[in-house]
């Protein structure tokens, strides 16, 4: 429970950053991307279903305010939890390669996805120039805020991990 | 501690079904005019206070940190120009009151030339698109105050864009600099009408929206001509200022014009906009 309710703050706490505060100090009108370090932070620290839920709210969330179809968002960041929750059996806290390689790869994928069906799709062929201008600078963007925002998730998620633990063994 | 045995979905069924929602929110949104409803209301009551906060605090503490530069600049220059004040002090008022009053009427007169007989509501801006491919954004008024889709937007003298989706007390904001928004514009000068869209590439760039197919058979356009929107426009009311045309160059066919515009509107700064209440009356008969 206690779990479910600090999960929740934490997706709204991020959109409310990333549509506010993140958006007055972008460099070059970038912003890095909370909401994909979030879901796929939860993806590999907890296991698929808990990033494809949060993936999905997270999304949906975007999609409400901001998006041009209902749905596109949600499908895309379930689709990220969900994959990032395969990693799990590799992923070990002290370790923060993976966590780097794959937030990495999820925020480009994620924007390649972006690219394809909303600006492919309407004729727009500058790829390159989406490449060098979008998506790779909200990629350094990221990956800078989330060396931030990975330790607080992790270090929160370990407190919960520790206090769940200690409350089933009680109950033993 | 009581703990059931849950029954629990495995992972890739509870996937295949949010895979279906989702499937069916983008069809439903694609084929019919039908937006969020409920999940707006929803959404709108729970974000739309927090951010407002949010833009309070930060709008506050912008106050108080350009308090305390401006503090410090007239620390150090105090010495340096009180000598010089004395002298000025009397014909610097004069001149900066004028210069005010001047501006403001200015400003009121234009406004209320441009734009006579609408209806107007204010609203902040409250948040941007979270991403960086798009530029919409939010504002704090919605169906409360009458903002209702499709009414046109403005900041200052000049279109910002349009209204996409609406909640109770929020509302959807499409701006022309978005890579979707196309508008039917007319230049001032010749009536001649051309297509304004937007341009990621060119608005990074240099802050500008394209335009084209412009018929200029006589070659009278040049650049620094307003560019508004036209009366053939079926959703922005007509005679808006757009921008000024930046650049011109003929097209391949030799027949139709094509360049930039520099868009009136500061895009990079806006925290208020006006929302005209009037939409514009196409030939459909309204379902009301």
């Amino acid at each position: 429970m206690k779990r479910k309710i600090i999960i929740v703050i934490a997706v709204i706490l991020c959109f409310l950053l990333q549509s506010t505060v993140f958006k007055t100090i972008s460099f070059a009108s970038i912003s890095p991307n909370l909401m994909i370090i979030l879901t796929a932070s939860f993806g590999f620290m907890r296991g698929r279903k808990e990033g494809m839920l949060i993936g999905f709210f997270s999304g949906l969330l975007l999609d409400i305010f901001y998006g041009s179809v209902l749905g596109f968002y949600a499908l895309l960041y379930m689709y990220v939890g969900y994959v990032n929750g395969f990693f799990q059996k590799l992923f070990f806290p002290e370790d923060i390669k993976l966590p780097i390689l794959l937030i990495s790869a999820s925020d480009v994928v994620c924007n390649l996805f972006v690219y394809f069906f909303q600006f492919l799709f309407r004729g727009k062929f500058a790829f390159l120039y989406y490449l060098t201008h979008i998506i790779i600078p909200e990629w350094v963007y990221t990956i800078v805020v989330m060396i931030f925002q990975y330790f607080i998730l992790l270090k929160v998620n370990q407190k919960l991990e520790e206090e769940e633990k200690r409350g089933a063994s009680k109950f033993v | 501690m009581k703990r059931k045995a849950k029954f629990k979905i495995p992972a890739k069924y509870l996937l295949m079904g949010f895979t279906l929602i989702a499937g069916v929110l983008i069809y439903v949104s694609l084929t019919m005019n039908l937006y969020g409803g409920p999940l707006n209301t929803a959404a709108g009551y729970v974000f739309v206070p927090m951010q407002r906060g949010i833009n309070h605090v930060g709008s506050w503490l912008f106050d108080k940190t350009d308090n305390l530069k401006s503090l410090r600049d007239v620390m150090a220059e105090n010495q340096k120009l009180r000598s010089q004040v004395d002298s000025l002090t009397l014909e610097l008022n004069t001149i900066k009151l004028e210069q005010y009053e001047l501006d403001n009427l200015r400003e009121l007169l234009e406004l209320d030339q441009k734009y006579p007989s609408y209806e107007k509501v204010a609203a902040n801006v409250i948040g941007k698109d979270a991403g960086n491919w798009f530029s919409t954004f939010t504002i704090d008024k919605g169906t409360k105050d009458g903002v209702d889709v499709d009414m046109n937007v403005l900041a200052g003298s000049g279109l910002v864009g349009i209204v996409t989706d609406v909640g109770p007390n929020y509302a959807k904001v499409r701006s022309i600099i978005d890579d979707t928004s196309k508008i039917s514009g007319m230049l001032l000068t010749t009536s001649d009408r051309c297509i304004v869209h937007g341009d990621l590439q060119e608005m990074n760039e240099n802050q500008n929206v394209l335009f084209n197919n412009l018929k200029d058979s006589d070659d009278e356009v040049a650049v620094g001509d307003p560019v508004v929107t036209s009366y053939i426009s079926d959703k922005y009311l007509q005679g808006i200022l757009i921008g000024y045309i930046n650049t011109i160059e003929v097209d391949s066919n030799n027949l139709t014009k094509s360049g930039t515009i520099t868009p009136a509107v500061d895009f990079e700064h806006i925290e208020e906009v006006l929302v005209i209440l009037d939409k514009k009356q196409s030939g459909e008969t309204e379902s009301k």
